[in-house]
């Protein structure tokens, strides 16, 4: 009898139950006398390894539940509660817990059901696959450690490395009979090695690969892409303090548009800590040929999302075209403050937040697309090439528009390129934007976006020469 | 029988329980088995301008079960803490390892000790927190003081959490102790704006273990502490950039050493090979004014703590003595790894991550000097007032921003300067910091890392970095 009263509803050790849950909220809900209540819920099974110069270093497993819970009481105040316990008491301690919050909702600003919470949603192709054993994972992780510690002498340790697959479920009920379920199984490599030459400093790189199931990832290319990267950085020389014409990687754009996301974010925006406001749009933010759209759709971005915190599904979203801004991020309450659909952007909460998804950066079709030709290996006069930018968390004033930030490059002069020792990169994202040259090369799908190389004028850099 | 466990807590019925698992565990192979139980309840406010935007309350509760053989270690976590549900994990867990699970086995376990009960005092802390009604009218004190002191405020931000944990530790060794654990912090920002001038500037206060700690907040004091901040850097110039001294103030300067030199004392990096002190005790490794520590024990220290997350009572370790490397900072798997003892270290933010060697409290300790001593002897360098986060690459490399700055020029402090980010080597900068002032004191934070985010305590007294690259515009 025990065993019942607090097993777990609408769960069993692998998956959701979403008929199972609706119905046993609705009888909570019924018998607390509350009328509108929604719900967002997750559980996952998630294996990883980690090994160190061919030993298993850790071996990790999780099971993890999590729901939150929102209630809107007589007053039409939201409160919320979050739990990771999904047994018959733990819904029900939540649910009381969101009803004693709403007493102190936000009158001025209260969430609704988004509008479209039971729009059709758009098909995504995610082959969900079967685990591997955890012992399997480990010899596929030796085995690539042993490569890339092979690559080169100088390579001696990979100290962050770990490969994991992950099974799990998302899902979005309301009382108005909404309800979103998905499932997905996605795996991740990631190597980070070391290689340190006599009387040199150490020096490191890696690489990360994402894919469905462990069975898809590009294990070989994620070597390949961590040896080249640790390998060429390892004659470095001080790079002299100044101004310089700065290439971009992909990665590094894609980490520094997304760190100063709050441009689009119309919660950010009605709080004001954006750098926009409501007027903003329609306002030219960038060069003529530039264009940011948020995509989560796009088949690149591994683990996507069919649907928002509050069940809106994920869509395209232009936010720059010509350099102009199109359109904003917004949740349920953001869209209807600013008289607009939400987009599929929100998370869930008694004050939601809003964020992005999947960046794709590009030429605005139409636009003469910046300068033409541009090659980095072929520039006359010095350049830097950033290829990852470090401490965004602390080096990004994203409502000031500053950035400092301490970055991995190459100086590259006369078609020859060298490792810079230590520096960084700074400056004001708003210059940089309107101060773009062009773009390089095919644009390239990373985990947060597809972007090409891009250049940038006169940014500062600080050496240590 | 399964127990609800948010309905009473880790009562003495885990005994047996936990006795069973482990047993099983040892019974099957393991050389050591460790449980760790958690609950949580955690209340996140947040105030905007003059309104609370959201109150967020969660509470969970979940088990890590670890299991060891020889050097290597397989850990899983749960959030079904039913006999079932543990008794999966320790399979999983075993498995890792190469090892069967044998029902009914019966290992060489001799029975968990007495409980170490650190919670028995504690048990009404939670009740003697502040209700909701009044920590967001104490919250929106906050914010109605930010508006009286600031000028240009474009918007104005209080936050409040308090995050309350229970925690029971049982292993294979007998270990079984049990804590309960308060930390409540409070944050105050500001967004000044005047035109094309910007300055967004905040302060987080933090302590652990005081239920009574938001009644004694001066929110007035805090308000105009933030808004002298944001006043001065809203017109302030980018920093130039360049080599040059510089002087760290107290409290939150701490992060500098706690980034370029803490991190790469804790067994987690001697394990991974990316420390460079590893071969280093008993070596000058700093200049010969500094005396670093690290110690779980200071009252009320957001860092502090009864018990690690592994059971063991927390010590103050001497990392540093004059320059000279002392000890790293160890858990249970850094002691089975790499030989150094156990020093109380063993932190992890949640039942979902295994424990790892962490910080704690740290401090560079006083110095002989007065802090206008320090400036006094610097001609041309950077005054670092408050500092923002930073972090440490593989490599030791280290990097931090800087919120707050002015130019020293002659020896005295004149224009604000903002935008600066410092970076460099632990093995580099550690000898460079050559006078210590005498004014240490601390400040909470948070650290992320290998087991997750932590409550942690970093300081120091004003202290001079005789040269450190400064990058700016």
């Amino acid at each position: 009898m025990d065993t019942q009263t607090s097993a777990q509803v609408g769960t069993n050790s692998k998956s959701l139950n979403p008929i199972q849950l609706r119905d046993q909220l609705e009888q909570l809900a019924r018998g607390a006398g509350i009328n509108q209540w929604d719900l967002g819920a997750s559980c996952s099974t998630d294996t990883s390894v980690q090994v160190d110069r061919g030993e298993a270093k850790q071996m990790k497993g999780a099971q993890r539940s999590a729901i939150t819970v929102r209630v809107w009481n007589g007053d039409g105040l939201v409160g919320v509660t979050s739990t990771s316990d999904l047994s018959g008491p733990g819904l029900a301690k939540a649910l009381e817990g969101a009803r004693d919050a709403s007493a102190f909702g936000n009158a001025d600003e209260t969430p609704a059901f988004s509008p479209l919470a039971t729009a059709p949603l758009a098909t995504l192709e995610q082959p969900i696959h079967r685990p591997q054993s955890i012992l399997d994972l480990l010899a596929t992780l030796k085995d690539a450690e042993r490569q890339l510690l092979d690559r080169h002498q100088a390579i001696g340790t990979v100290p962050y490395n770990g490969l994991a697959q992950r099974s799990s479920e998302r899902l979005y009920l309301n009382s108005d009979g909404a309800c979103r379920h998905q499932q997905l199984t996605t795996a991740s490599l990631y190597l980070y090695a070391r290689a340190e030459e006599t009387g040199r400093k150490p020096r490191s790189g890696g690489a990360v690969r994402l894919a469905y199931g462990a069975s898809d990832l590009d294990i070989a290319g994620c070597i390949d892409e961590a040896a080249e990267r640790t390998i060429a950085h390892l004659d470095y020389a001080p790079i002299d303090t100044g101004h310089y014409t700065c290439v971009f990687s992909p990665e590094a754009f894609l980490d520094l548009v997304g760190a100063f996301s709050s441009l689009f974010n119309a919660r950010a925006i009605l709080d004001g800590v954006s750098l926009s406001s409501r007027e903003s749009l329609g306002e030219q933010l960038a060069a003529p040929f530039l264009s940011i759209h948020d995509n989560g759709l796009n088949p690149g971005n591994v683990g996507a999302s069919a649907f928002d915190g509050e069940g809106t599904p994920t869509k395209p979203l232009a936010l720059l075209e010509g350099g102009v801004i199109q359109h904003f991020l917004h949740s349920e309450a953001t869209a209807r403050a600013f008289g607009v659909s939400p987009t599929g952007h929100a998370g869930m909460g008694s004050k939601v937040s809003v964020g992005p998804d999947w960046f794709e950066i590009s030429a605005t079709p139409g636009s003469d697309g910046g300068q033409q030709g541009l090659n980095h290996l072929g520039a006359a006069s010095p350049l830097v090439l950033i290829e990852s930018l470090s401490a965004l968390h602390a080096g990004v004033k994203a409502s000031q528009g500053s950035f400092s930030l301490p970055f991995d490059g190459w100086l590259i002069q006369n078609g020859q390129r060298r490792s810079i020792e230590a520096a960084t990169v700074a400056g004001d994202i708003r210059t940089l934007l309107k101060g773009l040259v062009g773009f390089e090369g095919p644009a390239k799908v990373t985990p947060d976006g597809l972007c090409p190389h891009v250049w940038v004028d006169g940014l500062s850099i600080t050496g240590e020469a | 029988m399964v127990l609800s466990p948010l309905a009473g807590g880790f009562d003495t019925t885990w005994r047996s329980r936990l006795e069973s698992l482990l047993s099983s565990g040892r019974g099957s192979g393991a050389d050591l088995v460790e449980v760790f139980l958690e609950r949580t309840d955690h209340i996140g406010l947040l105030a905007e301008q003059d309104t609370i935007t959201s109150v967020s309350p969660a509470f969970g509760m979940g088990a890590g079960i670890r299991v060891f053989r020889g050097d290597r270690d397989g850990f899983v976590s749960t959030n079904d803490l039913s006999d079932a549900g543990l008794l999966h994990a320790l399979e999983q867990a075993l498995g890792m390892l190469g090892l069967a699970p044998i029902a009914s086995a019966v290992g060489s376990f001799e029975g968990l000790k007495d409980l170490r009960d650190f919670g028995a005092s504690k048990t009404d802390w939670l009740q003697r927190c502040p209700e909701i009604q009044e920590a967001t009218g104490t919250l929106l004190e906050g914010t109605a003081a930010l508006e009286r002191h600031g000028h240009h405020l474009q918007a104005r931000r209080g936050s409040y959490a308090r995050d309350w944990q229970e925690v029971l530790a049982a292993a294979s060794d007998g270990t079984f102790a049990r804590d309960i654990r308060l930390h409540q912090s409070l944050g105050l920002n500001v967004l000044a704006a005047d035109g094309d001038h910007r300055a967004g500037l905040g302060r987080r206060y933090g302590t652990s273990g005081r239920p009574d700690d938001l009644r004694q907040w001066d929110a007035d004091g805090s308000a105009q502490e933030v808004c002298s901040s944001a006043g001065t850097m809203l017109y302030a110039d980018y920093v130039e950039a360049g080599q040059m001294p510089a002087v760290l103030a107290n409290r939150f300067g701490g992060v500098i050493f706690h980034e370029a030199c803490g991190h790469l004392l804790e067994t987690t990096q001697v394990e991974r090979g990316t420390t460079p002190f590893a071969d280093k005790v008993g070596d000058l490794i700093a200049h010969e004014a500094v005396t670093a520590i690290d110690e779980g024990l200071s009252d009320g220290a957001f860092g502090s703590l009864c018990m690690d997350d592994e059971g063991m009572e927390p010590q103050r370790t001497v990392l540093i003595e004059n320059g000279v490397l002392k000890r790293f900072l160890s858990d249970r798997a850094g002691e089975l790894r790499t030989g150094h003892a156990r020093t109380g270290s063993g932190h992890r933010q949640g039942h979902s991550f295994a424990a790892a060697s962490r910080m704690r409290n740290t401090f560079i300790a006083a110095g002989p000097h007065s802090p206008d001593e320090l400036i006094a002897s610097v001609d041309q360098g950077l005054y670092c007032k408050s500092m923002g986060g930073g972090s440490v690459g593989p490599t030791g490399q280290f990097n931090f921003a800087v919120e707050e700055g002015y130019l020293i020029e002659d020896g005295k402090l004149t224009k604000p300067v903002k935008g600066a980010t410092l970076i460099g080597e632990a093995k580099e900068v550690m000898p460079r910091i050559s006078m210590c002032a005498n004014d240490l004191e601390l400040a909470a934070g948070f650290c992320g890392s290998v087991s997750g985010s932590i409550f942690v305590t970093v300081g120091q007294p004003h202290i001079k970095v005789d040269s450190i690259t400064v990058g700016g515009r």
